[in-house]
């Protein structure tokens, strides 16, 4: 039994056309995709912007309905958009991509970080003060600042403010949308370290969902490849990096420059043979439709969207 | 000997906040050969897109002293109409974000057509729609005819910055400076935007600044390259030696704090601080002094100046000598305990 399992999760959006109004199609954001966290591990959600990484991630928190499929949380079903789900609300949080837009810029931190306990604990008006003056410190935050605006802060020190909202409700799982890619390389590595200690003091489960290959080998345990909606293969970061299979992870993995500048003519090289293969075996890949095929294991953690026919 | 395209010689751009002027670039000299792709490096709020505007004459307010030899001309605090016939021509930018840079309410093909016909008014208007269809293929745009008639919110992020990099290079320009151009794109697409910039410059001979942190781009793409902190060149050096035998702490201190898919470290390093805002830069002493104060005062100069330490490589202070990251101290400590 896994920590969270997604079982062909389905998000599809419709699109409205006509004088009335009616759906006439539909964008298959998410198009049947299935994996399992483990607890205390941190998957990686990789794809290019509009792969539907996402709307996965927000699918299952709930910012987004799903359309078909299963969503698990600790053996309770939580795919439903009910009432029933309010309890594990609690239990997932997410952190937002762009630091200086998901903080109410009218807010104060105290009112901004306190908010999650209000809406689920009854806390008297001192020990919510105490609470979030324990986070700020969690975070790396002086306690004084609880009466200052989000404007008075770094980019850095904001994305730690939406951390300490993410973890106030002392949460299971958090979804962590791009948490770093609005930040400088310097104020990255101080998110990303932090993000690592809280894991490893709360004992959080992490869906790491970024664009950024570099950011995901240094985070992640597991690592799955989304390709318009779909999953193209899933595995160990070991795997992902060290033996691509599918042809689009190969080229992808391909493209991530190296820190090395002696290596530039035999990358150059590389990235040219994977390019001719993955434009001559593009068919063999994707079906007609330009999508991928079900994922087939070829170990006990890799598994690969292969064709039906070897 | 390469031949200069760009010299730049004691520059200074200074902003005014609260009735005082700051500089936000420090005396900063670099040059830019023909054929060759010269990247600069730092954090944001270093100065470095500061300098890539002051290049180009954007800067409406700023004051700025110095010169700028471009083929030998200075074009400081030339009047704009001068600056128009290099601008587009002669040098070409390209712009980080692709949202902005566009004009909304313009089709596609006839932004790209303007600088053209900005600088050439001697084409048809159906032989400069035939020109601008080929720099759309050149750059990679499926469907080129197509994406002619489009406006910029139609295309995807990728796509738009193709279009900024097919104005850009509309004339094909000798200089071409790149702020960001490849950051907010997926890997695969930055590598390919990448490869266009250089098939510039070897078709066209011309000179590039790529201004970038990524330094997985640095390593990739230039020949030479500046690292600015606070407004400062910190280092210089071709790519090889910075590379292989970093000096500058504030250089190293880049090196260790970024995750990279190749490498394999547990824990990055984190550089203390923030770079400070401008009207709070330290003026005098080492600027990377405050974030790195295990460092002894002793070893920092008073007035830091860049020292050649091999031929074309020069670094600023003489801190570098001395600097160790904590957890070597800490190391070394441990060794000398047990």
């Amino acid at each position: 039994m896994g920590f969270l399992e997604v079982k062909d999760l389905k998000v599809h959006f419709p699109i409205k056309g006509g004088i009335f109004g009616r759906t006439v199609d539909h964008v298959k954001a998410v198009d049947g995709v299935s994996f399992t966290l483990e607890k205390g591990k941190t998957y990686g959600l990789v794809g290019e912007s509009g792969s539907g990484k996402s709307t996965t991630g927000r699918a299952i928190i709930g910012l987004n309905k799903i359309t078909s499929g299963n969503v698990t949380f600790e053996g309770n079903d939580i795919t439903a958009n009910n009432r029933s789900r309010a309890s594990f609300r609690k239990d997932i949080q997410m952190i937002f991509q762009d630091p200086y837009s998901s903080l109410n810029p009218k807010k104060r931190v105290i009112d901004l970080v306190a908010e999650p306990l209000r809406n689920f604990e009854k806390l008297s008006r001192k020990e919510e003060r105490i609470r979030v003056q324990e986070l700020l410190e969690l975070v790396g935050l002086s306690p004084e600042s609880i009466l200052k605006y989000p404007h008075e802060f770094s980019g850095g020190q904001r994305q730690r403010i939406g951390i300490a909202r993410a973890v106030a409700l002392k949460p299971k799982l958090i979804i962590a949308d791009e948490p770093v890619s609005a930040l400088d390389v310097s104020v990255q590595a101080q998110v990303l370290n932090f993000m690592q200690e809280i894991q490893n003091e709360l004992d959080l489960t992490y869906l790491f969902i970024s664009h950024d290959l570099g950011v995901i080998k240094h985070m992640c345990d597991h690592i799955g490849i989304m390709y318009k909606g779909r999953f193209v293969e899933e595995g160990t970061a070991n795997e992902i990096f060290e033996s691509p299979q599918h042809i689009y992870t190969k080229r992808l993995v391909a493209a991530i420059p190296e820190i090395d500048p002696h290596k530039r003519e035999e990358l150059k090289k590389f990235r040219l043979e994977v390019n001719t293969e993955y434009e001559q075996a593009y068919n063999d890949y994707f079906d007609e439709e330009g999508l991928a095929y079900g994922l087939k294991p070829i170990s006990d953690t890799h598994l690969v969207a292969l064709p039906e026919k070897g | 000997m390469a031949e200069k395209l760009l010299e730049i010689k004691n520059l200074k751009t200074s902003f005014r906040i609260r009735d005082e002027y700051h500089a936000a670039v420090d005396d900063v000299t670099l040059t830019v050969n023909k054929n060759e792709v010269l990247a600069i490096v730092g954090e944001s709020g270093c100065g470095k897109s500061a300098l890539a505007f002051s290049i180009m004459g954007l800067h409406t307010r700023a004051k700025i002293e110095g010169n700028i030899l471009f083929k030998g001309e200075d074009i400081a605090n030339v009047a704009p109409s001068k600056l128009n016939k290099l601008r587009g021509k002669n040098m070409g930018m390209i712009f980080q974000d692709p949202l902005t840079a566009l004009n909304p309410l313009m089709k596609i093909g006839d932004q790209i057509g303007e600088a053209i016909l900005l600088h050439n008014n001697t084409l048809s208007k159906s032989q400069r729609r035939e020109k601008v269809v080929n720099l759309l293929q050149k750059v990679g745009i499926p469907r080129p005819e197509h994406v002619f008639e489009q406006y910029p919110h139609e295309l995807s992020g990728g796509m738009r910055q193709r279009v900024v990099i097919a104005t850009a290079i509309a004339n094909e320009p000798e200089l071409l400076i790149a702020d960001e151009p490849t950051t907010a794109l997926d890997v695969t697409i930055q590598s390919q935007i990448l490869d266009l910039i250089k098939d510039l410059k070897d078709d066209m001979d011309s000179g590039i600044v790529l201004i970038t942190h990524d330094l997985g781009v640095v390593a990739e793409m230039a020949d030479r390259v500046a690292v600015m902190y606070a407004g400062q060149i910190v280092e210089v050096g071709d790519v090889l030696t910075l590379f292989e035998e970093p000096l500058h702490p504030y250089t190293r201190s880049l090196f260790n704090s970024i995750p990279n898919a190749h490498g394999t470290q547990d824990k990055l390093h984190v550089i203390q601080g923030i770079v400070p805002a401008l009207q709070n830069l330290p003026r005098s002493g080492c600027r990377f002094a405050p974030r790195i104060p295990w460092i002894d005062e002793a070893a920092h100069e008073e007035q830091p100046i860049l020292h050649e330490v091999k031929p074309g490589h020069f670094v600023r202070c003489t801190c570098y000598k001395h600097f160790k990251f904590p957890e070597e101290t800490k190391e070394e400590q441990h060794h000398g305990v047990s």
